[in-house]
């Protein structure tokens, strides 16, 4: 056997190693309910939540409420199923929140609660901007 | 008025653009396949003159741009939504590149010089190379081509130049009025107005362009049939490559480091790991192309990994722009559209250059020789694929979110989400990666100039790692004496160990090279920089440690976690605590002149109505300097607050701090620390809270009678009622003569200075009015209650409330100088192969060789 067929060998095991770890850590985008049945098996790895933040008819965002210590805060979050759920957030409301079209919130259910240890946000492109500061 | 012309103009520009680059891409490959040397002559002129075309028009498009942005036409899409009318000449240019579609522009821009730069120095290889030049530039001027095709509802690319009412169709003011112009833009995000913004961005882009040059030169030898020689001239420009955006991706972890209040510099989010990933794989190129300058071996391997390097950038150019990671990146992208255009951009040149690839792979020279475990090739062989793979590991990960879509496209579903913790994720596998790249680079070295065996190679080797394992019982000493034992992870000394190692038999044959051949130095100088970059990252990540602890015994609050509690400081305007071996003491809020360095101090200013100007109330003193004098308008940045904090070390050394709070009203608050940079470590310390002026809650009015120079205290100062004098105006209105107004000047003495507080009373058609006044850092107000003319007193009243606070989080960054000093290593190391590169070129250019 030639070394370069040795070498072929080992990157490829070293790459599948890495293929099988990568799947093995990455994690996935669930609903509330899923992610609640996750936690409720003893599940602790965080996971994806996507949705969209809850607005009344005025397409005023409801239900922001600023956490005791002024640097963390809640929200509710309704998922593409149409759950509502609440979230809480151990850091102050990223700039851009409440503009959002989209959260994606990442973190697990500690009880009731959605704990997000990190909140992505996705924002309107351009083309669907309505408002002009006059 | 509407400027249209300059929109139109600049559109012109980009059409122009896009037509003359697609005739110089024609041209060029008419010259390129042409039999006779007349006829290759001729259209390689016509190829020349296109491109001069095109690049004069992408210059066009730069200007009118600019010329839009600077001169604030808010009717532009593109001026309205990155600038405004407040942005210093600086951030104007940033904003230039701030959108998707300036950005393209910049990367053409940078294109269109590298080719000129190629057409006038490399005749030989002008016509296939620009042909792909070419291509890759009409690609780009179509993303911001902005046409929709007739009837199909269909838009290619998305222009700068587009209006804002054609942006808001629906909104109501354009209705009413197509001719609105809006009075300001909507800004730049506070946190991209910081000077690295302005030079990362074009740094970054040059490394892009510059990873055309190498890829090009590729294809146009496989084209020609010029298998072995396109490396010699494709090397230096990889090279530059690599070291341009080597400099570009650690200006923006800089920036971060800076700017962000994450605490570091590299947070493995997509966006990084999509230019993190082809800068791998570039260097593993060049390392390829070097083997094969000098031993014949690897050519298929320079020439996949040539082409994976511009495939990457292209991917990850699809990646970060399509809005494909919209669900897994903290940057919130716009999508503009363009994710079939980019796809189509991306695969033209992957399946154009792997077809090519296949086609002649046959003809391609190579060795059949079975390569020595003592071979220098063998060995940076080696290394080429740890780098590989090094790249692979982050590019799996990062492309999950592509994935799910393609999976998803072909009718399947996939939920798989990037891993939710990506620092510890990418860490755990990237620093084995760099464990062996140490090793191997430490090794490899020895084998570059000299045939070896084990014998020598142990000779070679005995002192650098003596050395090695000296300074390694010596820093793990002084570690044992700074750390707890559990602190010093093995994980740790492992990297520390190779990289040291690397840094001194690298330092070895560096020595060596100085007196034989300092010009061949750049890999030995190159490989010194990495090792001290990961000594510097080991030491400024692994120990970094958050010195600003709670040393009270008491709650901040009882509802904040046990972890805010505990490792935060509060502190309250000029009350000292002491914090990592410092006497640590908040000095108040100040204010960023716009033209001057400095701070401002609030209390010695006068705010107006305009929120960008303020009146000096007295002469005002920065460091001993004289910044501005007494009644001079100050322009200053209203967005931006900073928190004076003093730190006094044991010693006596005073340093102050400022980190910083913006508050925009579109873009949300945004807290950038400053940090104190010392030789062995930084101290980084950002605000995490502080308390809302507006929100402030005033005791109850006390109010009191004192007479003219009689003490009295105002929430525990000792204050004096100077005088009380009459006035005839306020601020800029004047008084009628019925009108009387009175002026109490009220000294009270604070901490370290003395404030004056000059409420007013007045009596106008015969109704009283107050004036109170503020000492914004003692937390008293004082108002002129009443005047007792009967027994010469006055009644005061007396407001207090809690006195201004922050509550800072500190960390202490060890040794984090040496990565950023290893940086400057690698790119000195990068400089000197350019520079020794570029003299093989010009002698093969003397000789009539190329």
């Amino acid at each position: 056997m030639k070394k370069s067929h040795i070498l072929i060998i080992v990157v490829i095991a070293a790459a599948v190693g890495i293929l099988v770890a990568t799947a093995d850590d990455a994690s996935s985008y669930v609903s509330f309910s899923e992610a609640y049945q996750l936690a409720s098996t003893g599940n602790q790895k965080d996971i994806h939540v996507v949705g969209q933040l809850k607005k009344d008819g005025n397409g005023n965002i409801v239900g922001i409420e600023p956490g005791a210590d002024k640097v963390s805060f809640s929200f509710i979050m309704i998922d593409d199923n149409g759950k509502e759920q609440k979230v809480s957030y151990k850091e102050p409301m990223p700039a851009d929140f409440t503009k959002s079209e989209k959260v994606v919130v990442i973190g697990s259910y500690s009880g009731d609660t959605f704990v997000a240890s990190k909140i992505l946000l996705k924002c309107p492109s351009k083309y669907q901007e309505e408002k002009v500061n006059v | 008025m509407m400027h249209y012309f300059v929109g139109d103009l600049g559109h012109l520009f980009v059409i122009t653009s896009f037509i003359a680059a697609i005739a110089s891409a024609f041209s060029y490959f008419r010259s390129t396949g042409a039999a006779s040397l007349d006829l290759k002559d001729q259209w390689r002129k016509n190829g020349a003159v296109a491109f001069y075309v095109h690049a004069t028009a992408v210059l066009g498009i730069c200007v009118t741009l600019f010329i839009i942005i600077y001169n604030h036409y808010f009717e532009y899409h593109y001026a309205y939504s990155h600038s405004d009318r407040n942005l210093p000449l600086h951030y104007l240019i940033s904003t230039f590149w701030n959108g998707q579609e300036g950005s393209f522009l910049l990367w053409m821009f940078w294109q269109a010089a590298l080719g000129l730069v190629l057409i006038f120095t490399n005749r030989f290889w002008e016509a296939p190379v620009m042909t792909v030049f070419g291509l890759v530039q009409a690609f780009l001027a179509s993303m911001i081509l902005g046409v929709v095709i007739p009837g199909l509802d269909f838009r290619i690319g998305s222009s700068p130049f587009i209006l804002l009412r054609e942006v808001m169709q629906n909104a109501p003011i354009f209705v009413s009025n197509p001719e609105f112009i809006p009075n300001d833009g909507t800004g730049l995000n506070p946190l991209l107005q910081n000077y690295w913004m302005v030079i990362h961005p074009p740094t970054l882009f040059l490394g892009f362009a510059s990873t055309l040059v190498p890829f090009s030169f590729c294809l146009a030898g496989l084209w020609l049939k010029k298998y072995r020689e396109w490396v010699r001239p494709a090397l230096p420009w990889a090279l530059f490559g690599g070291a341009v955006l080597g400099l570009g991706i650690l200006m923006g972890g800089y920036w971060a480091y800076e700017t962000l209040n994450f605490g570091g510099y590299w947070n493995w989010d997509p966006v990084e790991n999509g230019i993190y990933v082809p800068w791998l794989i570039l260097v593993a190129s060049i390392h390829t192309m070097i083997t094969y300058k000098n031993s014949e071996t690897a050519l298929k391997a320079s020439i996949i990994l040539v082409i994976a390097v511009f495939v990457l950038v292209l991917y990850a150019t699809f990646l970060t722009r399509s809005g494909v990671l919209g669900d897994s990146s903290v940057h919130s992208f716009t999508d503009l559209g363009l994710s079939g255009q980019l796809l189509v951009y991306l695969g033209f040149f992957l399946f154009g250059a792997i077809i090519l690839s296949i086609v002649r792979w046959k003809e391609i020279p190579s060795s059949d020789k079975e390569v020595s475990t003592y071979s220098r090739e063998f060995w940076i062989f080696v290394g080429t694929l740890v780098i590989c793979l090094m790249g692979f590991q982050v590019l799996l990960p990062t492309s999950i979110p592509a994935w799910n879509k393609f999976v998803g496209f072909l009718g399947f579903s996939s939920n798989m989400a990037p891993p939710a913790d990506q620092i510890y994720f990418y860490t755990k596998f990237q620093l084995w990666f760099a464990v062996a790249i140490a090793l191997l680079s430490a090794v490899g070295q020895f084998f570059w100039w000299k045939k070896m065996d084990v014998r020598q190679l142990g000779k070679e080797l005995l002192m650098p790692f003596i050395i090695t394992l000296v300074a390694f019982v010596v820093i793990l000493q002084v570690m044992v004496s700074f750390y707890s034992s559990e602190a010093i992870n093995a994980r740790y000394l492992i990297i520390l160990f190779s990289a040291l190692f690397t840094v001194i038999a690298n330092g070895k044959i560096l020595l060596s090279l100085l007196k034989s051949s300092p010009g061949l130095s750049g890999g030995a100088v190159a490989h010194i920089g990495v090792g001290m970059m990961l000594i510097g990252m080991m030491f400024s990540s692994g120990y970094s440690k958050v010195v600003s602890l709670n040393n009270t015994g008491l709650l901040y609050s009882r509802e904040a976690s046990e972890e805010y509690n505990r490792e935060n400081l509060l502190l309250f305007i000029n009350e000292p605590r002491t914090m990592a071996g410092y006497k640590i003491e908040f000095k108040g809020e100040r204010l960023e002149p716009r033209w001057k360095s400095g701070y401002l101090n609030p209390n010695d200013v006068e705010f107006i109505e305009d929120p960008y100007r303020v009146v000096a109330k007295r002469d005002i003193q920065y460091n001993g300097r004289k910044l501005f004098n007494a009644k001079d308008t100050i322009e200053i940045f209203p967005e931006n607050k900073y928190y004076e904090v003093q730190l006094v070390s044991q010693g006596g050394g005073k340093h102050t701090l400022y980190p910083r709070i913006q508050d925009n009203p579109t873009m949300g608050v945004a807290a950038s620390p400053d940090i104190k940079r010392d030789l062995s470590k930084d101290l980084y310390a950002h605000i995490v809270d502080l308390n809302d002026p507006e929100k402030a809650e005033w005791s109850k009015t006390e109010e009191i009678k004192v007479a003219a120079l009689q003490e009295f205290f105002a929430n525990d100062y000792v204050a004096v009622l100077e005088k009380v004098e009459r006035i005839f105006s306020i601020g800029n209105t004047k008084l009628d003569s019925a009108d009387v107004a009175v002026k109490a000047l009220i000294r009270v003495k604070g901490e370290y200075e003395e404030y004056l507080a000059e409420p007013i009373f007045i009596i106008r058609n015969r109704m009283v009015g107050r004036i109170p006044d503020e000492i914004k850092d003692l937390g008293v107000r004082l108002t002129l209650m009443n005047i007792h003319p009967e027994t010469g007193q006055f009644s005061i009243g007396i407001d207090t409330r809690q006195k201004d606070w922050i509550v800072l989080k500190a960390f202490e960054k060890p040794l984090i100088n040496v990565l950023w000093i290893g940086t400057l290593v690698l790119m000195i190391g990068f400089g000197i192969a350019i520079v020794r590169r570029s003299r093989e070129f010009k002698k093969m250019k003397e000789k009539g060789l190329e």
